[in-house]
């Protein structure tokens, strides 16, 4: 069993949970992910690492509710404990193994959005450990989704909050941020790290194309073994078939085909509906004809 | 019981039209009179060839005997001589190229029910609550295994009685391997057979770490520098799916046969009460036709899709078992031989619509010794299904051997390991199983367990 030693909430419906999972934390680098597995009956869920603290032995994870289990998920507390937890998968970010000399080189704008901020975290953290100054966007919806801003101004040279709604920060998408800070205040990239949901990696991309930087995703695919195993993660990168858990997460924006990951990503959604409903509705959703199995 | 000495005595099965709708074992296996009559047909050769066919070598005549008597917990200490996953390998062995194919018995007539007396013998012996027995003192050497499949069990088990310290390294949450994610429950029952043969070995005093990925969460060279191995087995399988390679394979709908078994084996997507989800499907195609295309397509049945096995050769090349054709065909499996898929077509909204398929003949031998598939022109065809299962067999996961200095593989990435003894080109670092020969069956990865278990022990004698 894998304690949890630490929960907060960041926004609604995001959560930061601490997970004792010393194997992880000895071995996981920004970039990587986990999967968690909460109960006998659960599915697999993955999840990048947020954080870690080798000494303590703990691994930092950062979920938002989107379905029945992550809703589960939100009601474990502090001393529960999940059934299973795996890790580190996928392939350390690749920064972390650039050389000191090329990387002292670089400019580079780490662009987060909505949850995606969690994964952005470490790896700005550790650029911060190393002694290199990168810039961050932390894009959302509204301001109350916005969450890790006070952690990101700590490690980042510049943070840069914006909304859509304008509720909060700079008004308008990462995009429209990324264009200001280009073509307003005169700032020089070579590198866009963005990480977020699919259709603003996509629209990031497609912008920096246009701009000429090389752009990092990190892609977050249906999963199930998390090991190179099934296949269910494959997407295409540059017309070559790729499985996100071994040789990704993350890959060049530039030449992944987001229409099919964004396809592939709907695959389950009826199920999913069903699992939400029966979770809200449990024993009074009486009528069986849908077969979600609520009547049961 | 009367017994026809030519004939077997027949294993009661499900009726296939109930079994086709439910996830309970198709076989029922042998009672004790129905065991000890079989028995009676045993002629208990004095050179038993049975027993060389087998790739662990079971004393087959000296239990069968022991049936026949009637005394079935000896049988059982018989054979786990030599086997540490008996209700396994009576289920899942091709004993009929194996063991059962070098009966005397069978040159007239037909061969021993080997394969189910065995099942028989395990089976009794979980009701029974007969518990093998470990090691009566330590050794107090520490050996690691990565991977709990049959060649990890196996060598676990065997190293385990002669007094190692054995710790398992499973990277799944289950312990099984094949035997969790990739055989149906209908043919292979989890919570009882599986569990039941885990537990035996964890008896024996093997630890079993899951959710351990070796090459991600810790090193080969940190278990022996850092926590004290002082030898490690690599039996980690062949897990990584093929696919064709042609249009329209990333469509929705389309799955490896690893990830359709693995959703509903492991996961037990077919149980409502369990959160995975699988898409059961209307009509599915699977690609292919090995034991894994039999499992996938049955399992699919059972989810109530109308089925279609699509593969390029004719029936004689399936490489499939027999039994499992038999049982396939029997639940109402369609064989569209002589067929191979060119495209899959999608729909607007990036779903499986259609299969499109071409049409075979069998032309000369190739390298395989079967005879090559040769397209028939104009022969093109669309098959309408809404989802496609690619059966196409596995290669090993890179993940051990890329982050294990000094460790080979050849060509296929499968591990470089002496046939006799496990040995790899790495000191201490011994393999087998499908990690080692790509992928084959749980009895052969069994035996390669066996024979690293002797060769560790010599190594560290």
């Amino acid at each position: 069993m894998y304690k949890i030693v630490k929960k907060e909430t960041l926004a609604n419906n995001i959560y930061l949970m601490d997970i004792e999972a010393p194997r992880v934390a000895k071995h996981c680098y920004p970039g990587q992910f986990v999967i968690v597995k909460m109960d006998e009956k659960g599915e697999r869920i993955p999840l990048t690492v947020c954080d870690y603290d080798r000494e303590a032995g703990t691994v930092t994870i950062v979920f938002q509710v989107v379905g029945a289990s992550t809703q589960l998920m939100a009601e474990y507390k502090e001393g529960d404990a999940f059934r299973d937890f795996v890790g580190p998968l996928g392939c350390k970010s690749e920064l972390i193994d650039e050389a000191p000399e090329e990387l002292k080189k670089k400019n580079i704008l780490f662009v987060a959005g909505g949850v995606g901020t969690a994964p952005v975290y470490p790896q700005v953290k550790w650029m911060k450990e190393q002694g290199y100054d990168v810039d961050c966007i932390i894009g959302a919806r509204n301001k109350d989704l916005i969450i890790l801003e006070e952690q990101m101004k700590k490690v980042a040279a510049n943070t840069y909050v914006c909304t859509d709604d304008g509720s909060y920060g700079f008004h308008g998408n990462v995009n429209d941020q990324i264009k200001d800070l280009v073509n307003n205040q005169g700032k020089k990239y070579d590198l866009v790290v963005a990480i977020g949901p699919v259709i603003m990696m996509k629209f990031v991309s497609l912008l920096t194309k246009e701009l000429g930087i090389k752009t990092i995703v990190s892609m977050n695919p249906i999963m199930v073994d998390g090991t190179g195993m099934c296949g269910a993660c494959r997407l295409t990168v540059g017309g070559e078939v790729k499985f996100a858990c071994v040789d990704g997460p993350e890959f060049d924006g530039h030449l992944v085909d987001f229409d099919e990951s964004m396809k592939r990503q709907q695959m389950y959604k009826t199920e999913e509906g069903r699992a939400m409903l029966k979770l809200k509705e449990g024993a009074t959703h009486s009528n069986g004809g849908c077969g979600c199995g609520g009547n049961k | 019981m009367e017994v026809d000495v030519l004939k077997r005595v027949p294993v009661r099965e499900q009726d296939p039209k109930v079994r086709a709708a439910n996830f309970q074992e198709v076989c029922l296996g042998y009672n004790l009179e129905e065991a000890m009559a079989e028995a009676t047909r045993c002629l208990k050769c004095k050179n038993a060839r049975c027993i060389t066919g087998c790739p662990v070598n079971i004393d087959i005549p000296g239990f069968i005997k022991e049936v026949e008597a009637g005394n079935i917990e000896t049988a059982y200490g018989v054979i786990s001589e030599y086997s540490a996953l008996p209700a396994v390998c009576g289920r899942v062995c091709p004993q009929e190229s194996q063991c059962e194919s070098k009966c005397v018995r069978g040159v007239k007539g037909e061969a021993v029910s080997i394969g189910k007396l065995e099942r028989f013998v395990a089976d009794w012996a979980r009701e029974n609550n007969v518990i093998p027995k470990a090691a009566d003192e330590k050794n107090g050497k520490k050996v690691a295994v990565i991977g709990s499949g049959p060649a990890g069990l196996t060598c676990a088990g065997d190293l385990a009685k002669k007094g190692y310290d054995v710790t398992i390294f499973e990277a799944l949450h289950e312990a099984g391997g094949v035997l969790s994610y990739g055989i149906p429950e209908f043919r292979l029952p989890k919570n009882t057979v599986v569990a039941t043969e885990v537990e035996n070995v964890k008896k024996l005093g093997v630890k079993i770490e899951t959710n351990v990925v070796i090459g991600k969460a810790t090193t080969i060279e940190e278990l022996m520098k850092e926590e004290g191995f002082d030898a490690v087995f690599i039996g980690s399988g062949a897990g990584l799916p093929k696919f064709m390679g042609i249009p329209g394979e990333n469509a929705n709908g389309v799955f490896s046969a690893n990830e359709y078994l693995t959703r509903s084996n492991l996961m037990k997507a077919f149980d409502e009460n369990y959160a995975t989800p699988i898409i059961g499907g209307k009509k599915v195609a699977v690609v292919g036709g090995g034991n894994v295309a039999m499992d996938a397509a049955r399992t699919a049945l059972r989810l109530g899709a109308e089925v279609h096995i699509v593969y390029r050769r004719s029936e004689e090349e399936l490489p499939a078992r027999v039994e499992e054709v038999h049982h396939a065909k029997e639940e109402g499996i369609v064989f569209d031989l002589l067929c191979n898929p060119t495209e899959i077509l999608v729909d607007e909204n990036g779903h499986v619509s259609g299969m499109k398929i071409v049409k075979m003949e069998l032309g000369e031998p190739d390298e395989s010794g079967r005879r090559r598939p040769i397209v028939i022109p104009g022969s093109e065809y669309v098959l309408d299904v809404d989802t496609v299962i690619m059966s196409l067999g596995t290669s090993p996961n890179p993940l051990i051997s890329s982050t294990t200095e000094g460790l080979d593989v050849n060509k296929w990435k499968c591990i470089v390991a002496n046939e006799e003894n496990g040995a790899t080109t790495k000191e201490g670092v011994y393999a087998g199983g499908d990690a080692v020969t790509g992928a084959a069956t749980v009895i052969l990865a069994m035996g390669a367990g066996k024979a690293a278990a002797a060769g560790i022990d010599e190594y560290l004698s």
